[in-house]
């Protein structure tokens, strides 16, 4: 992956929870049009790095740059206006809002209502189940469902690069498996990814290139083919 | 009968003012968690600045939007000078700071205008009653409806149809889901308190015409009622702080009228303290928010 190409850049970031080194001097490059995985067990680092990407936390030291510009500094909300959408964790729909206000609130940064209008039209057809929830309270959406919802309202905001936070926590293996699927259109459709996952065997299928974090640091990285088969993410994620 | 009906609306008057402090009440508290104490001592800088309006010769309308106007701007300085910084310490110190703003309005107030009761001039707004199957109806009574119920459809407007309400119930529920929409959590926060603070200018001017009284602790006592009507209906809850208004206003009423106006407040508080042992979040609150 060359430099020029460079979607985003992360260049020796730490992140410091108070007394916690969360994150300790990460490197880590997410090409244009990528899926990139970021595997590793829980607390190695994984949602603090997309976290500091999002502006969500401040960075101690480091540089984050996105298409050539450092964005270490920039307020969350001005991120988003970027190009850059996140997936939470958890995925952190607003319970109390319907299914349309969330998705309204994806666009919440455009003024653009034709586009924003095509773009529902977009997201409810990639997602059928939400649109016959449409006048819904997210908060009675099953789990699946609400992980739709999240990644249809991060596709609201017309990113480039969308960070996923563990889209397959607590989803059926059915389910996960047709999330997935939706995160490899999206990224055909000319979105670039970036995946955080504890699922690594999916992640790795799906990924082109993949980081193994552990404890704050990154231990491995490579081609998502070569990094299945090594020996140590076989043992440690993959189950032997 | 009448009496009763005569109670009602006597109530549903001083219930409407509570209201009005309780919807900035829970906003502010639905938005930042905290308890802006502050807020009480708004509602009497907006009867003094219509006060001063109304000395000016201005009329109703244009006392009200001056008031308004000028506590949205003071509600988005307090929360900027004086929360702001603290907010992400710890709730505690928040809640301190609140208190040190109620007193330095006080007594800033004090200071400057003296303690002395003072009432709006006779012409401001000329009394006259009206009778209707034996009820008295006093034009007050239909000024304070009016103004508060166009208030609250204004309010339900923002809050419910406007992007800037959309961003405001998002950052109340969850602020930092709400920055990942590109909504500015400090920005919206600001906005809270200028509506809320507005809301609480209004009701001053209100409540000084309603018991022609303007004085610097007049804040504290409705201040502490709409307090209650806010938890009463749910703190957060916006539709919750109108009911618990009407709720409070109308209970008091009915407790004054038969005979216990020496327990009236006494009735509010003991009010409070059963809802909170029986229904801890309110008539209309949620209870624990899902969150799977």
């Amino acid at each position: 992956m060359g430099r020029v190409e460079a979607l985003l850049n992360l260049e020796d970031v730490n992140v410091h929870y108070g007394a916690i080194w969360a994150l300790k001097g990460i490197n880590l490059t997410v090409g244009e049009g990528e899926i990139v995985s970021l595997i590793g067990a829980n607390g190695a680092g994984k949602s603090t790095t997309l976290r500091a990407i999002s502006g969500v936390i401040k960075t101690s030291s480091g540089r984050i740059s996105y298409q050539g510009e450092d964005i270490t500094k920039t307020p969350a909300h001005d991120i988003v206006k970027k190009g850059i959408a996140q997936v939470p964790e958890g995925r952190r729909i607003f319970a109390n809002l319907t299914v349309m206000e969330n998705l309204e609130l994806g666009a919440y940064i455009r003024r653009d209502a034709k586009g924003i209008k095509q773009d529902m039209e977009m997201v409810l057809d990639r997602f059928p189940r939400l649109r016959e929830r449409i006048s819904q309270i997210a908060g009675t959406l099953s789990g699946g469902e609400q992980q739709m919802l999240a990644i249809g309202r991060a596709l609201m905001t017309r990113p480039k690069l969308m960070l996923l936070d563990e889209p397959s926590m607590g989803l059926a293996p059915l389910l996960v498996k047709e999330i997935f699927s939706i995160i490899q259109e999206i990224n055909q459709d000319g979105t670039t990814i970036l995946l955080v996952e504890q699922n690594a065997r999916m992640a790795l299928q799906i990924a082109h290139r993949a980081y193994v974090l552990e404890t704050g640091r990154i231990v491995l990285e490579g081609s998502a083919q070569k990094l299945a088969s090594h020996e140590d993410v076989k043992k440690a994620y993959l189950g032997g | 009968m009448t009496d009763l009906l005569q109670q009602l609306l006597n109530g549903l008057s001083q219930g409407s003012i509570y209201a009005l402090i309780a919807v900035g009440y829970t906003m502010i508290y639905g938005i930042i968690q905290l308890i802006n104490f502050a807020h009480g001592d708004v509602i009497m800088v907006g009867a003094y600045v219509a006060l001063g309006c109304a000395l000016m010769g201005l009329g109703f309308i244009p006392s009200l939007a001056v008031a308004m106007l000028t506590c949205a701007i003071l509600g988005v300085i307090i929360e900027r000078v004086a929360y702001r910084r603290v907010r992400p310490v710890s709730r505690l110190a928040a809640l301190t700071s609140a208190i040190g703003v109620s007193l330095f309005l006080e007594y800033t107030m004090m200071y400057f205008l003296g303690a002395d009761i003072r009432t709006f001039p006779a012409g401001f707004f000329p009394e006259r009653t009206y009778s209707l199957w034996g009820i008295t109806i006093n034009n007050k009574d239909l000024l304070v409806l009016g103004t508060t119920l166009v208030l609250v459809i204004i309010l339900q407007y923002i809050i419910y149809r406007t992007r800037t309400g959309k961003a405001m119930r998002a950052v109340s529920f969850d602020g930092q889901a709400a920055q990942l929409m590109g909504v500015n959590v400090n920005s919206t926060v600001a906005i809270t308190f200028f509506i809320g603070s507005a809301m609480a200018a209004a009701a001053g001017l209100l409540y000084g015409i309603y018991f022609n009284t303007v004085q610097p602790l007049m804040g504290l006592m409705p201040g502490l009622k709409a307090f209650i009507a806010a938890v009463l209906g749910g703190i957060g809850s916006v539709p919750g702080a109108m009911l618990g208004g009407i709720l409070l206003g109308m209970t008091e009423s009915l407790v004054a009228g038969f005979g216990g106006s020496m327990y009236r407040d006494a009735v509010a508080f003991i009010i409070l303290i059963l809802v909170l042992l029986i229904r801890p979040t309110g008539l209309l609150g949620k209870g624990v928010q899902e969150k799977v």
